[in-house]
């Protein structure tokens, strides 16, 4: 067959970019970014109703509200920024041609077209289900139908990144193992062909039975399938997003993995186990044995957090052990006092790596802890937590790297730097609020997805503590808060990719900087360095904060249910 | 393999070392696809239904 493959070669980095690859990456992104914005919207209308003292839509808007925020955020904004990792990772690091770019863009077409029908449906008003759409209750077809077709074409997405690796292999486009960060787009992959063929063996019957063709979905089935798709959806992120952190690592500081064996052994741990985690949200679920619920949130589970914990010390580590061999060894912490913290690309990743950890890490251990999710099951606590995971952590992490990828993919400057400076900040902070001022309300029992927490209208009154209400108000005013951090950042990348100046076909971009080593991202190999003490002492203070807040739990636990 | 100034070619040892089996492993996107499947589709979804099937019926 001709090889009618066009590259360039990127003057910072020197990585050969097929051009295919690099239009696909950038109509991906540009996707994700509008719907995380229409999605973002919504998710604000959605915190000021839950807002006591504001309760800005009715009923029904908010429900509405509600659907369409978890669809285009939870689903949506984050599968398109992954379909753009994804073919960077494997044609631009591997220095390949896309297998199939013709595929790549029909997936992505039926990815934009059914992300839109399922818009459609929901805005329409007939289709306010919510994310889980969970049987009896049923939406319209074309919501089904467009999630389908979605899944379908970023199924596609997936098979064009195992194809360009079977091409760079065979091409002899890199020698010996495939980089980490590679690495780690393909365990996301893998997550998300599961999590696909989860969608579409419960989602196809139920679009079935919203047509009239199936009589009857049993709910239960229903549950436990759709949460494999549900709740993997959210662990191809933690794939995606552990590998954008090492990615900023390598490109922000030229930092090498630790040990390249071990960081690829977490990931194995993540495509072995990190989808069983979906049995926490059936744990209260009568028709399941405890065997079942404990292998599934606990033992599997945990092998699936000692990679996470693993990624958590070996990421800051590669980046303290680079910082070192700079110089930077006065103290325990120089290195990190020395980053780059106005570099939106290293302050996203950073308080990304932070607030994952401590705040959607700890809380994910302790809800998928049989006895103490009983604490806060269905709880405002839930989203408190995959606040932590997907917004502080994913969305994060994607928002760091988009500012290194409007450079080197888009060849733009960056428009707005003091804006893109504070805009990890603002946004970091805001949705770090939101997350610890959830799991309060949900730790006082106020429950998720419920629109009146003052239950006005019920016929049997209810009082939540006065506390409970405070929570909410705060989580509202850092919702706003996060919301003009969302702003910040789609008026900085918007603008720089159709206003920022050209660059040069040899010009180096200006900002963020990109030093020569950033090479490192599409290289196998580790540092090797164990001299991290910054590092290990940032690991103790994580696992005290960790013993601590799980025995809090099971403290709380014994108080609001007494065994004697 | 690497070629010496005469031409000749020659095995770098590094070359005949056996690849561990972990790293063999790890370098197989297809089978880390297969047990990515298996492993979830086996300890979550199957055995999942089969434990829904075995609810009793309400009479």
């Amino acid at each position: 067959m001709a090889n009618t493959t066009e590259f360039r070669t990127c003057p910072t980095t020197g990585l050969k970019v097929d051009l295919a690859a690099e239009n696909l990456i950038k109509a991906n992104a540009v996707a994700a970014i509008v719907f995380l914005a229409v999605g973002g919207l919504f998710g604000l209308l959605v915190a000021l109703t839950r807002w006591p003292a504001v309760h800005f839509l009715p009923a029904d808007w908010f429900y509405l509200a509600l659907t369409a925020h978890g669809l285009d955020v939870l689903l949506v904004w984050i599968i398109f920024f992954e379909m753009a990792v994804l073919y960077f990772a494997s044609a631009v690091l591997l220095g390949s041609r896309l297998a199939g770019p013709k595929w790549a863009w029909a997936g992505f077409g039926l990815m934009l077209v059914g992300a839109i029908i399922t818009n459609i449906a929901v805005l329409r008003g007939q289709s306010s289900v919510m994310f889980t759409s969970y049987v009896p209750m049923m939406a319209e077809p074309p919501f089904y139908l467009g999630i389908i077709l979605f899944a379908v074409g970023a199924l596609i997405g997936c098979f064009v990144f195992f194809g360009t690796l079977v091409v760079a292999k065979q091409e002899r486009t890199y020698q010996g193992s495939i980089p980490l960060v590679t690495f780690g787009a393909l365990t996301a992959a893998i997550i998300a062909v599961f999590t696909i063929a989860s969608g579409a063996i419960i989602l196809i019957p139920t679009l079935l039975w919203s047509l009239g063709f199936v009589s009857y979905i049993d709910p239960l089935v229903y549950k436990t399938i759709w949460w494999g798709m549900g709740h993997s959806s959210q662990q191809i992120n933690v794939s995606a997003h552990v590998a954008v952190w090492y990615a900023i690592a390598a490109m922000v500081f030229g930092a090498k993995p630790l040990s390249e064996k071990v960081s690829r052994m977490a990931f194995l741990m993540y495509i072995l186990f990190l989808q069983l985690a979906s049995a926490h949200h059936l744990l209260v679920e009568p028709g399941f044995s405890s065997e079942w619920k404990i292998f599934n949130t606990s033992y599997a589970m945990y092998l699936a957090v000692l990679g996470s914990m693993v990624h958590g010390m070996t990421v800051p580590g590669s980046i303290e052990a680079a910082q070192r061999a700079r110089g930077l060894t006065k103290g325990m912490f120089e290195w990190l006092r020395k980053a780059p913290w106005s570099n939106p690309a290293f302050a996203g990743m950073f308080m990304s790596l932070v607030f994952f950890g401590f705040i959607g890490g700890i809380s994910g251990v302790v809800m998928g802890t049989e006895q103490i999710n009983l604490i806060m099951h269905n709880t405002l606590y839930v989203p408190g937590h995959f606040h932590g995971t997907v917004v502080a952590g994913t969305t994060l992490a994607f928002m760091a790297i988009t500012y290194l990828l409007v450079p080197l993919i888009f060849r733009r400057e960056l428009m707005f730097r003091k804006l893109a400076q504070w805009q990890p900040y603002v946004f970091g902070i805001g949705v770090a609020g939101i997350s610890l001022f959830m799991m309060g309300a949900g730790t006082l029992g106020v429950s998720r997805r419920h629109w009146d927490m003052t239950f006005a209208d019920a016929q049997l009154p209810f009082d939540y503590p006065a506390a409970a209400f405070l929570m909410m108000g705060l989580n509202g005013v850092f919702a706003v808060l996060a919301t003009l951090g969302g702003i910040m950042f789609v008026v900085v990348v918007v603008g720089s990719v159709f206003f920022g100046r050209k660059l040069g076909r040899d010009e180096k971009p200006s900002y963020p900087e990109v030093p020569p080593q950033a090479a490192a991202v599409s290289h196998y190999g580790s540092s090797e360095s164990l001299k991290i003490p910054g590092t290990v002492m940032l690991v103790g203070i994580f696992f005290v904060a960790f013993v601590l807040y799980y025995f809090v739990n099971w403290k709380y636990l014994s108080e609001i249910w007494p065994l004697s | 393999m690497s070629e010496n100034n005469d031409g000749e070619s020659r095995t770098d040892p590094a070359d005949q070392e056996p690849i561990p089996m972990m790293q063999r492993l790890l370098d197989n996107p297809f089978l880390l696809l297969l047990l990515g499947i298996l492993v979830p589709a086996v300890f979550y979804i199957i055995w999942g239904i089969i434990e829904i099937t075995q609810i009793p019926i309400a009479e």
